[in-house]
């Protein structure tokens, strides 16, 4: 096994796929995050820099523990950072330690549980969003309708959440976090808890989803081979405290089809990462 | 489709049958031992005498007097159950300073308070009122601050994640997900609220259909008492239905609804 472990950072090489020089979607400088107790401070990440292009796809990386999820968190105003700065399209998401809402009705989250309410059918569930934001009703059914034809849901629209499948409902939680058609779409291992076939077909699906709607992804998983497949960058972290240890930019034509996987370009790609996580013991 | 159609009506073949087994072994029982009509009455003689007070106005009057205690303490028990289950599931630092004043009022056995309540209350329905709120009370209480504190994390990071305001979040969140606990408390509660009635009337007053159990008891009149007892659990029925009927049509989405479907599916 090859002992050397070079810090590369090839964050440039992810401009190519964005020729137009459009303004970073989203800008993480120096992002760091401690938790405190009251004898210990864990760092649990430190100098966070990364920007990110519009219609970019950047997958999260890491082992568990390296901070890929509160990283995460972080970004969709659920936890705020100890220091640096997050910047969604230019403008900033915490002002210390307090969200700016404005910024955060703006974004999208997709949590690994579908977290759907039961008691809300499967079209309420997508237009929630747009409940809380005071839009009509009309305006609210054709939206949820228009969303779930684009998750593949047509026809389930007034089912109940207990009547889906895993897969299903975690269309739904993605189709609900699409409604308010977010600047950003972040996900935090949306896929985990499904079975590898049904999360095959979901990784397909997400794609299509992302290339349809154009959408900017930041997605957190743990699996080496869905983070290639997926990404147009891969970012991976390193724990203790979490940093970025390389970026890798993943260049496959899109649509990509589940057959990329068996090329030696891209089982190249998985085997590097691979050994620079295990690497990691 | 043949098949789930006979599981449908099951229970409407079965339970006929049942009831009427259950006469028969009854009648069987009181001829072949040869009991005496003061101790167990058969069948067909409470059944005569059920009609007997049926269609005797007083009764009605007695019915409705019982009717409206229990739904009046149902209803008290109701409010501030609720109320108070919210604030306690709310506000843990309360609960904690009151959790041994609550726990000591749960021992207590409540039913032995009656005989003070007729003192400070009179022999009117009043005192029955606040029995049957103060046992329907507690359950509801209980299952509202379970409620209240078993709304999902997952769901919670939702709103969160949505910017809902503290209302929104109330409204499609917190006050839906305790529903099913509520409707919980109310089917326990609407039982208790009839037991706290009846034990009311027996101890004190000159109305009700729990008076009329004492006064049938008094004169010796087993089958009239019968008839009485049957006359009370068609009341608790009812009342028990129409919490049951709210449940169903508050909360259709929760799993002890729908689930009560499938297996008469």
């Amino acid at each position: 096994m090859p002992a050397h472990s070079t810090e590369t950072l090839e964050q440039d090489k992810g401009a190519q796929r964005a020729p137009r020089p459009a303004p970073a979607k989203l800008e993480l400088a120096g992002i760091g995050k401690e938790f405190r107790t009251k004898r210990t401070v864990t760092q649990a990440l430190s100098g966070i820099d990364l920007t990110i292009g519009d219609g970019e796809f950047v997958s999260l990386i890491g082992r568990s523990g390296c901070g890929k999820t509160t990283l995460l968190r972080m970004l969709a105003g659920l936890l705020s950072p100890s220091s640096g700065q997050i910047l969604v399209e230019g403008r900033s998401l915490w002002n210390g330690a307090k969200v700016d809402s404005s910024v955060v009705s703006q974004l999208g989250v997709v949590f690994q549980e579908a977290n759907l309410f039961p008691w809300y059918s499967v079209a309420d569930n997508i237009s929630l969003p747009l409940r809380l934001r005071g839009d009509g009703k009309e305006e609210r059914r054709e939206r949820a309708h228009e969303l779930a034809e684009l998750v593949g849901l047509k026809g389930f629209e007034n089912s109940y959440p207990r009547e889906l499948s895993g897969g299903m409902r975690q269309r739904v939680a993605i189709a609900r976090a699409l409604s308010i058609r977010p600047k950003l779409l972040l996900m935090d291992e949306p896929f985990g808890a499904l079975d590898a076939l049904t999360r095959e077909r979901m990784n397909l699906e997400l794609q299509r989803i992302a290339l349809a709607t154009n959408a900017t992804v930041v997605f957190v998983t743990h699996d080496i081979t869905e983070a290639v497949f997926l990404g147009d960058r891969v970012v991976h972290l390193t724990p203790r405290p979490g940093r970025i240890r390389q970026v890798r930019s993943i260049d496959f034509d899109r649509p990509r089809s589940i057959d990329v996987q068996t090329e030696p370009a891209f089982g190249a790609i998985v085997r590097d990462l691979r050994h620079a996580l295990d690497e990691e013991g | 489709m043949n098949r789930e159609r006979s599981k449908r009506l099951l229970p409407w073949i079965s339970t006929p049958l049942i009831l009427i087994a259950f006469f028969v072994a009854w009648d069987l029982f009181v001829r072949i031992n040869d009991v005496s009509e003061l101790v167990l009455p058969p069948p067909l003689t409470v059944f005569e005498s059920l009609v007997e007070v049926v269609t005797e106005a007083s009764t009605w009057e007695h019915a409705l007097v019982t009717a409206t205690e229990t739904i009046g303490g149902f209803l008290i028990a109701l409010v501030s159950g609720v109320a108070v289950g919210v604030v306690l599931g709310k506000v843990a630092w309360l609960e904690n300073s009151l959790r041994p004043l609550i726990v000591a009022s749960q021992v207590v056995p409540k039913v032995a308070l009656i005989p003070l309540f007729v003192i400070w209350f009179g022999f009117g329905m009043t005192s029955k009122v606040i029995m049957s709120a103060m046992l329907a009370f507690f359950p509801i209480m209980l299952n509202v601050q379970l409620g209240v504190r078993s709304v999902e994390a997952g769901q919670r990071e939702v709103m969160r994640s949505l910017n809902a305001s503290r209302w929104q979040t109330f409204l499609h969140l917190e006050l839906k997900s305790t529903m099913p606990y509520v409707f919980a408390g109310l089917e326990v509660g609407i039982v208790f609220a009839i037991i706290g009635t009846i034990v009311g009337e027996y101890l004190g007053g000159s109305e009700g259909l729990g008076y009329l159990v004492v006064r049938t008891l008094n004169e010796l009149d087993a089958p009239a008492l019968f008839a009485v007892i049957i006359l009370l659990s068609v009341l608790g029925l009812l009342l028990y239905f129409v919490v049951h009927g709210l449940k169903r049509f508050f909360i259709p989405w929760h799993e002890s609804v729908y689930g009560q479907q499938d297996v008469n599916r």
